[in-house]
């Protein structure tokens, strides 16, 4: 047992890389939907034994083939990334059973297996960014898990889905390039890959080289914010997820995102504010207005949508907002509201994508003005959308309202009033789209679309609920999230090399 | 005088930033969709200079140990790039393969084209 437990930050990776070569080569759908089931179902597990190891323990360091770091590739798992871990796997453990009908309704038969194969490989990326220590693997998988979302997201039923892949491929792979163009000048200066050996040579680079240094950080920062769709740099998230699968597009939503957010606390605080002061780095001072511009423009473009897809996905650039606001303000409130913002999202937009997968199932539409009545004719679905729309809003006694409790109470540690009334104000913004919703869903007569529409089977449903519950159990349960991430916000504070003048 | 003395100091970053700059400008200035995507590949591959030619050690050799010889040139970073350059090729791959769906779907690759036909459904 002890043999398997200390390659468990190998096996984490390694497992569903080799799952996604063997569900290509398995031509049956539904066969290659219980073997993605199986092994997406293993990698929690294994998360879960890694986050109980750090814990207690402390951090892990992993060497890849026997080479210790700096030279060799270093899987190094601390709390942070152990509880990314944790959220990714689970999440994707959580919608597989849901994937079944779902992928079998939108895709050709022949084409399922290489639909599971896509999705580990995208998997197998996003927990390859979320575990390594090293600059340039995570370059790799950063690339792996591109690749494949590209691919998932291209096999929508839509023409548009096409385009909307095209035009992510374009954005995704700037945005990796920009990335590489970071690390690369972090080479150059420190001579290193490995995250915490470049934090430790990087204060005296600076010295000597401050203006790649900074050039670095721009690149690095303007990268990682195209994948993590901070606005402006948004456009091409909402056609992605509008014309994507429905299964792809929740769990993109609930996965790629936060797994770019992750990268972007790594390089930003483990890499840059342990070697720099990072309140001297213009860090805040970009983050401050694009979040506040995503949290109310992106809510406003939500409340003009028809497409249900594409309002959910607008609403989703608002949300990092939210989470990127929180990092911005830089001190222990607001980081806890950013990482615990990070999991609540998570389940909710998880929730939320899967219930409207289960409205085009049945209805075959998500054009708002053919919904009337949707809340009668499916109620389960319809009642989880409006419950995990509550928590996205943030009404107190849902998970969502604890990541906002924690942002205000940053923002007033940062003495920034203002921005603790933006949160609340933008808020209201929510409170119109997911409201428009109910209203149509529930006080329209029933439309002709969705007359014969019933819930969804009960391997649909499930995931569904279990989301929406889970959305709402972690508003009165915090302890998991918001202990958890109140203890990450502090590592990486006191990690922090702060400046004289603070 | 300066200018010049850095300019030629550094003339191998001139050429990576002139080759990025043309390739971001031909992402965003072309309509065409495989314009486009020869723009991405040249702005891909001015990456790849960046990396290689510092790695280059004047007076270096390749490095195969040998006793008689002191310097070697950094191998690591041509091991980067050749990482880079498959993941450059499953890239441009994967989009002309997306371009070609595109053609069979719409029977046009100028995005303005395309976005006129949506305008109209």
């Amino acid at each position: 047992m002890s043999a398997i437990s200390a390659q468990l930050p190998g096996l984490q990776v390694v497992v569903p890389l080799l799952g996604a070569i063997i569900a290509a080569f398995i031509r049956r759908g539904t066969l290659a939907w219980a073997w993605a089931t199986l092994i997406t179902a293993a990698t929690p597990v294994m998360a879960f034994a890694l986050l109980v190891q750090v814990w207690a323990n402390g951090p892990i360091s992993y060497h890849l083939g026997g080479w210790p770091p700096p030279i060799g590739i270093e899987y190094r798992v601390d709390l942070l990334n152990a509880f990314v871990l944790m959220l990714v796997s689970l999440v994707s453990a959580i919608m597989m059973p849901y994937a079944r009908r779902s992928v079998a309704h939108e895709i050709d038969g022949d084409k399922q297996a290489w639909f599971y194969c896509m999705y580990l490989l995208c998997l197998t990326g996003l927990l390859g960014i979320t575990i390594t220590g090293d600059a340039f693997n995570a370059f790799v998988f950063l690339e792996i898990s591109s690749l494949s979302s590209y691919v998932l997201i291209a096999m929508g039923r839509d023409r548009r889905a096409l385009v909307a892949s095209y035009q992510y491929l374009i954005v995704g792979t700037i945005g990796a390039t920009f990335y590489v163009v970071g690390v690369g000048l972090l080479y150059l200066v420190t001579g290193s890959l490995n995250f915490a050996d470049i934090a430790t040579r990087l204060a005296d680079a600076n010295v000597m080289f401050p203006r790649p240094v900074l050039a670095a950080l721009a690149f690095l920062f303007v990268g990682i914010s195209l994948k993590l769709a901070l606005f402006p740099l948004h456009v091409w998230l909402p056609n992605a997820y509008a014309y994507a699968p429905s299964f792809a597009t929740a769990f993109l939503a609930a996965t790629a995102t936060k797994v770019a957010i992750y990268l972007f606390l790594r390089i930003g605080f483990s890499v840059y504010g342990v070697a720099l002061d990072i309140k001297a780095l213009p860090i805040s001072a970009v983050l401050y207005p694009l979040s506040v511009a995503a949290m109310f423009i992106a809510s406003i473009l939500a409340v003009y949508e028809q497409n249900l897809k594409r309002m959910l996905a607008y609403s989703s650039v608002a949300q990092i907002g939210y989470i990127t606001l929180g990092i911005a303000l830089m001190n222990q409130a607001g980081l806890t509201g950013a990482i615990v913002h990070l999991f609540n999202h998570a389940l909710i937009k998880g929730g939320l994508f899967l219930a409207l997968g289960a409205v085009v199932y049945r209805a075959g539409t998500i054009k708002l003005d053919d919904l009337g009545g949707v809340g009668r004719t499916m109620p389960l679905t319809l009642a989880a959308f409006v419950l995990a729309g509550m928590s996205l809003m943030g009404v107190p006694g849902t998970a969502g309202f604890i990541s906002k409790y924690y942002l205000v109470v940053g923002a007033f540690d940062a003495g920034l009033w203002p921005v603790a009334f933006l949160i609340v104000a933008s808020s209201l913004i929510a409170l119109v789209y997911i409201g428009r919703v109910v209203e149509i869903a529930y006080f329209r007569p029933v439309s002709e679309a969705v007359a014969h529409a019933k819930d969804p089977p009960l391997m649909m449903l499930v995931p569904i609920l279990v989301l929406t519950i889970a959305s709402i159990y972690f508003g009165i349960d915090t302890e998991l999230s918001a202990g958890v991430a109140n203890r990450i916000a502090e590592g990486l504070i006191g990690a922090l090399k702060l400046g004289e003048a603070h | 005088m300066d200018g010049l003395k850095n300019f030629i100091e550094h003339y191998n970053y001139v050429a990576t930033i002139v080759l990025m700059v043309a390739g971001l400008y031909i992402v965003i200035a072309r309509g065409n969709m495989i314009k486009k995507l020869i723009g991405l590949s040249l702005f891909q591959t001015s990456v790849y200079l960046l990396y290689i030619a510092p790695g280059k050690i004047i007076g270096g050799t390749p490095p195969v140990l040998d006793p008689k010889i002191t310097v070697y040139s950094n191998p690591l970073p041509h091991v980067l790039i050749l990482t880079a350059i498959v993941v450059g090729i499953a890239t441009i791959a994967l989009g002309l393969a997306i371009v070609t769906r595109i053609n069979e779907a719409y029977g046009t690759i100028e995005e303005d084209e395309i976005f006129a036909r949506e305008e109209q459904e």
